[in-house]
């Protein structure tokens, strides 16, 4: 039953681990406007030459 | 947004001709192009940009996607000077800029479109980003050939014309998201460790078998280091503000919910250090993780509205000065007493001055509410504020900028101490409660020391402090309150916080300011004095024909449909009037001096001569709101009302029949006067709620205890407020005041359903047997019973005031 230790150490791990990718996501500002992505979605296609983010 | 443009559009009668860029009616004097109608050269001009670089798929996404605003072209020379620039921009070198505009314009899918295609208009951006509801655009350009000033034009002409101020929203709104991060920060944390230390407490709830108890120790320290971060980080703010409140001689809500986060923690940490029991790590956690999110529903932004506006967002970021026969663009800031400066037509007039050169016809309506135009000579004072119209005039500086008569209005020294005197219900409630909670603490302590038992003593003790830890009680205001302000949202009232909520529902006096409150600028009305026959109205609308004034525009409607004429030898005078032959008749159409050629003041009519005779003259009037009476009916019931307008007392007897006996309707009052007339009411003990609109009610919309500035345009300008009100929402006022209480009656439902839970809670902590268990199940029940009540009763008191209809409120809430 000693696995349980390593058990909980991987699941606190990860859990870590998508905090701190929470933490990233917040940082950079990928929070801040949640509207506008959902209308730029929606454009045609044409060819664009910048990276495609803005 | 998209929704309302697409509305307005859904109708285009098929004999109007209607403009393809903008989609307004075309009135007098067409423009073609392609096979395709334009209002206005300026409209027609921004299609054929767009058709030269390929852009023509801006019309495809919606119909009639401009919104091109005719006005003077503006002077954007200041955008060169060095020191303005870098104030302005997000970031700067040699290569590159970056900076973000605040465009009112921007409405639809097709302005996002365009915005971010700006590319290919111009070589030097490389990359252009809206965020549509903020209404902003972030650009980044190359410096070399290309500038902000060359940007800024471009914008202008393509008909997004960015709104450059010196209280810049963009950044303000950036520093109040910084804070919002740390909250969400502190939000994540305290969930991450509520989850983790939730899933090592089961083992102990379910009860362990004797070989497993050899984990409990285990689980027990895992539990305490979750609980760390929790204490020292997520809930740092608590015992910061406790602690202040303490220093102030003060109980708020957040001392008990201190006082019982630190019991939780010290009698976990004792209990898994000494291995005579689990501890409350999860309870601890799962209270902050709950109460965090109380503050975080609290909050609310508005993206693209602003409550703390002065005069810095209203004046110029640059003014021209005159430096010897040089003119030079500098900042405002830098403007001083004694300073030559031009001001041009449609500039505002930045600081109290003397007029050198020039005539000047200034309007203060934004000031004083008076609207017709106050004609100066040189040699007169001109007070701030106001907006020239006409020929460029020449001014001295004579008081700095902050000294000016009207920017001292918003640096009254009154105002200061104003938010801190009001108290929420919580505020008052949590003395007694707090005081209640030591008590019952206390002497569930000394009945067991008298009892001789000291370990139950301090069981009882710690117990009482977490099971009463008024989480649920610090939950109901803001999940109450913040229902309510998502139904005043819904309605078009945007409110600034919670707390404005609860003044709201306190009010007993109501004050309405005249001009654009309770008349509405948009429902204007032409009246003619004098006498025209169908001949002489046709002469008239050939004229005006030639106008793109708006006032031409509606003697042209006046007019109506009238068979027009060439017309010869057309001549218009900014701010003056115009002039033509038609028929071989003199017609002119302007202000008084124009019109008679003497120098007699304007009184704001238009006025007609044919042939050098005098045939009449229009003048203007705003019309009453709609739902006025009604308005006033509903709330004289439960609250005085009071009128107090800058203008003159033409509409006495109008008003009187609208407003009861009881009601003062005082006229000519400048801004001061305002303000003392609502300091004079609230000394007689009257909490006094303003409704107002420009800058004139400024200072007495401050110094309300409730603030509401009403705007047709919730882009253009408004004073510093509590609430902006749009205009379409006035008939609604009654049903909001009412709304307003209903929410303070919640929140007194809720907390008593709390205090419920929090008796049963102390009956178990009493007899010192309070089970861990027991507290990680009840204070999540009690959580969720005051937020779901909270939010459902609200709703229902929204419907039953008529401000949720039941099919939109399963649609898109929240």
């Amino acid at each position: 039953m000693n696995i349980i230790f390593f058990l909980i150490g991987c699941s606190v791990f990860i859990a870590l681990i998508f905090l701190a990718a929470f933490f990233w996501a917040n940082k950079t500002g990928q929070h801040e406007d949640t509207y506008t992505p959902s209308v730029r979605i929606l454009f045609d296609d044409e060819e664009r030459d910048d990276e495609g983010q803005g | 947004m998209e929704r309302s443009a697409n509305t307005r559009e859904a109708v285009p009668t098929l004999d109007e001709p209607i403009c393809f860029h903008c989609g307004d009616k075309v009135v007098g004097q067409h423009y073609e192009c392609d096979n395709r109608l334009f209002c206005c050269l300026g409209c027609q001009t921004v299609y054929e940009i767009l058709q030269q670089n390929d852009l023509q798929r801006y019309y495809q996404y919606n119909a009639h996607p401009g919104r091109f605003k005719r006005r003077e072209p503006i002077d954007l020379a200041y955008l060169d000077q060095p020191d303005i620039r870098a104030k302005l921009v997000d970031y700067m070198d040699e290569r590159m800029s970056i900076i973000t505009f605040y465009i009112p314009a921007i409405h639809c899918s097709s302005c996002i479109w365009l915005l971010e295609n700006l590319y290919k208009l111009e070589a030097a951006i490389v990359s252009s980003q809206v965020d549509f509801m903020k209404k902003q655009v972030t650009v980044r350009f190359k410096n070399g050939s290309f500038s902000l000033r060359m940007l800024v034009e471009l914008l202008v002409g393509i008909g997004y014309e960015p709104k450059i101020t010196l209280q810049d929203i963009v950044k303000e709104g950036k520093e109040s998201s910084r804070g919002g991060h740390t909250l969400v920060a502190k939000i994540a944390v305290a969930g991450f460790c509520f989850g983790n230390s939730m899933m090592l407490s089961f083992p102990e709830y379910f009860g362990m078998d004797a070989f497993e108890k050899q984990y409990a120790n285990f689980f027990g320290y895992m539990n305490l280091g979750f609980s760390v971060p929790v204490l020292l980080y997520c809930a740092s703010d608590y015992f910061r503000s406790a602690w202040q409140s303490l220093k102030h001689r003060n109980l708020n809500l957040d001392v008990p919910l201190a006082l019982g986060i630190l019991v939780i923690f010290v009698r976990t940490a004792l209990e898994i250090l000494t291995g005579s029991g689990a501890g409350f790590a999860d309870t601890l956690c799962s209270l902050v993780f709950f109460i965090l999110i109380g503050r975080w529903v609290q909050q609310r932004t508005y993206h693209h509205l602003s409550f703390e506006r002065d005069y810095r967002s209203y004046f110029p970021v640059a003014v021209t000065r005159i430096e010897g026969d040089r003119e030079r663009p500098i900042p405002l800031a830098d403007l001083h007493v004694g300073d030559r400066i031009l001001v041009r037509n449609n500039e505002i007039i930045p600081a109290d001055a003397l007029l050198l050169k020039g005539a000047a016809a200034v309007d203060f309506s934004f000031v004083t509410g008076e609207s017709d135009l106050v004609e100066k000579t040189p040699g007169e004072l001109i007070y701030a504020g106001g907006r020239q119209v006409g020929e460029a005039i020449e001014v001295e500086v004579v008081k700095a900028v902050s000294q000016s008569h009207l920017t001292r209005l918003w640096n009254n020294e009154n105002f200061k101490d104003r938010e801190k005197t009001y108290e929420t219900f919580a505020g008052v409630v949590s003395k007694y409660f707090t005081i209640g909670l030591l008590s019952v603490a206390i002497f569930g302590a000394a009945y067991w020391l008298f009892g001789g038992d000291a370990a139950k003593a301090w069981n009882a003790f710690t117990a009482v402090l977490i099971i009463a830890c008024p989480c649920a009680l610090a939950l109901s205001s803001p999940f109450t309150l913040s229902a309510a302000l998502s139904i005043f949202d819904r309605n078009k009232m945007y409110i600034k916080n919670t707390a404005v909520v609860e003044k709201m529902a306190k009010i007993d006096c109501i004050v309405f300011d005249k001009t654009g409150t309770i008349t509405s600028p948009k429902s204007t009305r032409i009246f003619f004095d004098g006498h025209l026959n169908a001949r002489e109205k046709g002469l008239l609308a050939s004229v005006c024909r030639n106008s793109n004034h708006p006032l031409s525009r509606e003697i042209l409607r006046w007019a109506g449909d009238i068979t027009t004429l060439d017309v010869a030898h057309f001549e218009e005078i900014v701010g003056k009037g115009m002039k033509a032959d038609v028929n071989g008749k003199t017609v002119e159409i302007g202000s008084m001096p124009f019109v008679f050629g003497r120098n007699r003041r304007g009184d704001g009519r238009v006025f007609v001569a044919i042939d050098k005779e005098l045939r009449g003259a229009f003048h203007y009037e705003q019309s009453w709101r709609e739902g006025l009476e009604d308005v006033v009916q509903e709330l004289q019931q439960g609250y005085d009302l009071h009128l107090l307008s800058g203008d003159g007392d033409r509409h006495m007897e109008a008003l009187r029949a609208i407003f009861p006996v009881s009601s003062s309707i005082l006229f000519h009052q400048n801004p001061t006067d305002k303000l003392m007339q609502i300091e004079d009411w609230q000394r007689d003990g009257r909490r006094v709620g303003m409704l107002g609109d420009g800058l004139n009610d400024a200072g007495a919309l401050r110094k309300a205890d409730l603030g509401v500035a009403i705007s047709d345009d919730i882009n253009n300008f408004v004073p510093g407020c509590d609430a902006i009100l749009e205009g379409t929402s006035f008939r609604k006022i009654p049903k909001f005041f009412l709304f307003a209480k209903d929410a303070v009656h919640v929140i007194r439902m809720s907390f008593l359903i709390s205090l419920t839970y929090n008796c049963i809670g102390l009956y178990f902590a009493l007899q010192g047997t309070m089970s861990p268990l027991f507290a990680a199940i009840l204070m999540p029940i009690s959580t969720v019973t005051i937020i779901s009540f909270t939010s459902l009763a609200t709703r229902w008191f929204a419907r039953k005031r008529g401000l949720l209809e039941r099919t939109a409120a399963l649609g898109h809430n929240m």
